[in-house]
């Protein structure tokens, strides 16, 4: 697949003329699905994809678009050629980008992992079907190449490739009731995948306990990381970018005027250095191995983009055009997981949040759903599963003043997001313990 | 440029005789342009096209997507979803040797008034310039966008049993947003949201009011950033057209999708309070409430002939008079459950396989008219265009929030609320339903962004809705 992109880059720098610079964006998977219900196969394929996105740059303007490719060398480069002179054609018609701004140094990089998933790609779904049987089964198990590069005809090439799996699915009791898990990784560990399922079929037994309602109002709580994650995943969307911070959409916004805080025990980074995502981004930036968002509870640096840094006149740090963090990573705690249900004492423990939003954005206001595994805990003791809850409440809540403690062990997160293409989004989080999380409906 | 037509035939050569088959081929044309705060944004064009085989044999199904239409392309689609299906045979959650296999044909085209690219780009790069310009009311708007996306999508649909099933669509979004910001408040106002997405031409630009509106768009986030918050209790909610595209996706679309109740979307996108005996005879809401799939409006978004597994489109009743009738399932949920559905087996692109989705779901007009319903209301709220939406797994408990809220106090219209939100369970909520916007209310709307499914698909899904009076709502604003 690298040659094959580099072979298209060298290409689509021939058919770059005089001044011009191009830039040259390259996204591909090769994938397979086997979506799964009732431990039965309900849809099972495979997708390939390669699409490349081309920006033509001459005298401060620019313009651009998406192909996707065949894989056929000699097809596609015929096809990016005719692609290129529909672009010129229309230079003329664009005005200047006074935003415009890409890389001129070249930082050539490679990030190439080998590909150790299973030869037979069989070997994964027969062991989530057999981990079915005699329990109702039901979730997707995705796997495969996916493939990122980078080329401007300034002689720059990148080039990232990652072969991962991410089964993610959910063993159900009835109705409602049920336990999620994930396993994901670069190669499949069949003592690893059973313990995952023994873990999940314990947990499915404790659901089997009649569920308790609880009435609105404010408990003790801990989310486990993959709830925990949720809510970091909300403070994503324009929690982290300068232009979110400029144009005043953030969800921190008290935070950026009116100097509220998080909790000292908050520090949240960009981890590219110990994400899976690619580190480059599509101008050509190389994105630096980490950027502190929120150190000790209070703001930080930001994710800048080439656009966002022309615009308010800072230096980029490499970001992605969304300013969205792809490696989140929330720092430990010191509360030992052998720890936390005698800590929360009595309240509520909450494996999976679900469906989060915003009830007031400007404040940070967050709403959602529990989801999945959820029980109720009096005096350390697990005694009932959860009917599902709605919970409502600030970030300055809940990771603020009610945050009591996170936990020294943390769970990596790969997102199973399959929207459009493989995600290779992750974040890293703690589970944290909250001495009130108010539940409204 | 091979065409669709030829695809399909090279492929019908290249499958064996006897085998059961269906393949899609799925050509689409973007281009995106956008102005913020007077600065031209780059302009994206996309171009893809490719292709989805699915093979039915031993019992099992299989699919392989590849955008590599050449015979050896294809042929290798065919092996691969051949090798699926015969690896999932005997495990699959039904035996696929039985599924039903379209043998419709026919055509369908958008409608069309003005051709997109019959406009000059200079001339749109205008209009987005224009209307970005009417948004800058004031120094407290930071930020202002006018956006529009045209989309051409051709479609061709054929299997082994004899189908052919070729569509064209042309979508068009017009979008235009203000922020207004004062300190730690910020208030963004929109056009409906993206509500106003639909099929047709470049007339979609102005029949949404996206050359009009800019002024009253930024106005009202200059009101909001000024008004109270909503105030919090139980009170009457008149929910607008552009609000009730939400309430009607959450709260009866997603519950009533058949792979919900058949528990393919459990792991994900969540199950459903409705089981299969409540078809026919559950009171989902007051005797008020109609809704239908309709795929006959020309102008909605997801209207087409067929469903993407060649199933023929027509409209039905889902709830009539209240009780509900039937689910949104194509012709393989149908098959797997025994229920009655309609034709909306839908797939985002070629790259991903059909699954049940919403089309369009609409609740038919009723006999008020607005003025009435107002003055029907003693202390209530009337909200507008949806920008929050959260409801648990099962499509039960659910919070909505609006852009904009005004107060309705003794049969008037009074004061603009800001963050106006409410929360509800939809077993019961539409029971509340006490009265229903007239046809001169009625607007036709829908929604870009439906998200479901493993792998995950995103997909247009058109609401058309009066506005609606909701009785006894808990109501609430921000923090």
């Amino acid at each position: 697949m690298q040659d094959y992109f580099f072979a298209l880059a060298d290409a689509f720098a021939l058919f770059t003329r005089g001044d011009e610079v191009s830039l040259a964006n390259f996204a591909a998977e090769d994938s397979d699905f086997v979506r799964l219900n009732k431990s039965a196969v309900r849809q099972a394929g495979s997708v390939e994809q390669r699409a490349l996105s081309i920006d033509l740059i001459h005298g401060g303007k620019h313009c651009g678009g998406t192909l996707t490719l065949s894989g056929d060398l000699d097809a596609d480069r015929e096809h990016l050629r005719a692609a290129i002179a529909r672009y010129r054609e229309r230079l003329a018609l664009v005005p200047a980008d006074p935003h415009l701004l890409y890389a001129t140094e070249v930082q050539s990089t490679q990030q190439s992992g080998a590909n150790r998933l299973p030869a037979d790609r069989a070997t994964a779904i027969n062991a989530l079907i057999d981990a079915g049987r005699g329990a109702d089964l039901v979730g997707i198990y995705a796997a495969g190449g996916i493939y990122r590069g980078f080329a401007n005809s300034l002689g720059q090439r990148n080039w990232y490739a990652s072969h991962t799996f991410n089964a993610d699915w959910s063993f159900y009791l009835a109705g409602d009731k049920a336990v999620k898990t994930g396993y994901a990784g670069f190669e499949w560990n069949a003592a690893d995948f059973a313990r995952k399922v023994d873990t999940a079929r314990a947990e499915l037994a404790a659901l089997s306990r009649p569920p308790r309602t609880i009435s609105p109002g404010r408990y003790r709580a801990y989310l486990a990381p993959a709830a925990l994650s949720e809510i970091l995943g909300m403070l994503t969307w324009g929690g982290f970018g300068l232009k979110s911070q400029r144009t005043k959409h953030t969800p921190l916004l008290r935070m950026l005027e009116q100097g509220a805080a998080l909790s000292e025990r908050v520090t949240l980074s960009e981890n590219t250095r110990e994400g899976v995502a690619a580190n480059f981004q599509t101008a050509g930036y190389v994105k630096p191995d980490g950027v502190t968002l929120i150190e000790r509870g209070r703001l930080a640096d930001c994710l800048v983009s080439p656009r966002s840094a022309k615009e308010y006149g800072v230096a980029t740090n490499g970001a992605a055009d969304s300013e969205a963090p792809e490696s989140l990573d929330l720092a430990a705690g010191d509360l030992a997981l052998n720890d936390v249900l005698k800590r929360l004492d009595t309240g509520v423990y909450v494996n999976n949040l679900w469906y989060l939003n915003y009830s007031d954005r400007a404040a940070g206001r967050i709403t959602g759903m529990t989801r999945f595994a959820t029980f109720w805990v009096e005096r350390g003791e697990i005694v009932a599963p959860l009917n599902v809850m709605r919970f409502d409440d600030t970030v300055y809540t809940l990771l603020g003043n009610a945050l009591e403690a996170l936990t020294d062990e943390r769970d990596f997160i790969l997102d199973a997001g399959t929207y459009g293409a493989r995600s290779t989004g992750s974040v890293r989080a703690p589970g944290a313990l909250l001495s009130a999380l108010t539940f409204t409906l | 440029m091979t065409t669709l037509e030829s695809i399909a035939q090279r492929f019908q050569r290249i499958a064996p005789a006897g085998l059961r088959w269906s393949l899609r081929v799925v050509d689409t044309r973007t281009e995106q342009l956008a102005v913020r705060d007077d600065v031209v944004q780059p302009l994206n064009l996309e171009e893809d096209r490719g292709a989805m085989v699915t093979v039915f044999e031993r019992g099992g199904s299989g699919y392989a997507a590849s955008a590599d239409l050449s015979d050896a392309g294809l042929t290798r689609a065919l092996e691969r979803a051949r090798a699926w299906a015969q690896a999932s045979g005997g495990r699959s959650v039904a035996d696929f040797d039985q599924a039903p296999l379209a043998a419709t044909r026919g055509e369908y085209a958008s409608p069309l008034q003005t051709a997109w690219d019959a406009i000059p780009l200079t001339e749109k790069f205008d209009t987005l310039r224009a209307a970005c310009a009417g948004l800058n009311v004031s120094e407290k708007i930071v930020d202002r966008h006018a956006w529009l996306w045209h989309t051409q999508r051709d479609a061709l649909y054929v299997t082994s049993a004899g189908a052919h099933n070729r569509q064209h669509f042309e979508f068009v979004v017009p979008m235009l947003s203000a922020t207004a910001n004062a300190g730690a408040q910020t208030q963004t106002r929109t056009l409906g949201g993206m509500t106003h997405c639909g099929q047709g031409g470049w007339e979609i630009v102005a029949s949404s009011g996206f050359t009009t509106a800019a002024q009253t768009v930024a106005d009202e986030a200059l009101q909001l950033l000024a008004a109270p918050d909503c105030p919090s209790g139980t009170m009457d909610l008149l929910a607008a057209p552009d609000q009730m595209v939400l309430q009607i996706h959450e709260s009866i679309g997603h519950p009533l999708e058949l792979d919900r109740i058949l528990g393919d979307e459990r792991n994900y996108a969540g199950t459903s309070f409705v089981t299969p005996d409540m078809f026919g005879r559950y009171q989902y809401g007051s005797a008020l409430l109609n809704v239908t799939y309709d795929p006959t409006r020309p102008e909605q978004i997801a209207s087409f002939a067929f469903d993407d597994e060649g199933l023929p489109a027509t409209r039905e009743y889902l709830i009539r008079d209240g009780i509900l009738q039937r689910g949104l399932g194509g012709g393989t949920s149908q098959w797997r459950s025994g229920l009655p559905g309609v034709a909306t087996a839908r797939a985002t692109n070629w790259n991903r396989p059909p699954m049940d989705r919403m089309s369009n779901l609409n609740v038919e007009p009723g006999a008020s008219s607005l003025t009435d319903m107002i003055a029907s209301v003693e202390r209530g709220v009337l909200m507008r265009t949806n920008r929050s939406w959260s409801i648990d797994d099962s499509r039960n408990k659910f919070q909505f929030g609006c852009e904009f809220g005004q107060l309705i106090e003794n049969g008037r219209l009074t004061q603009v609320v800001k963050n106006p939100n409410y929360r509800g369970i939809s077993a019961t909520f539409w029971r509340s339903l006490k009265a229903v916007g007239a046809a001169d209310t009625f607007e036709v709307l829908g929604t870009p962004h439906c998200g479901k499914g493993e792998p995950n698909q995103v997909i247009d899904v058109g609401h058309a809705a009066p506005p609606c009076l909701f009785a006894a709502v808990d109501v609430f604003g921000g923090a």
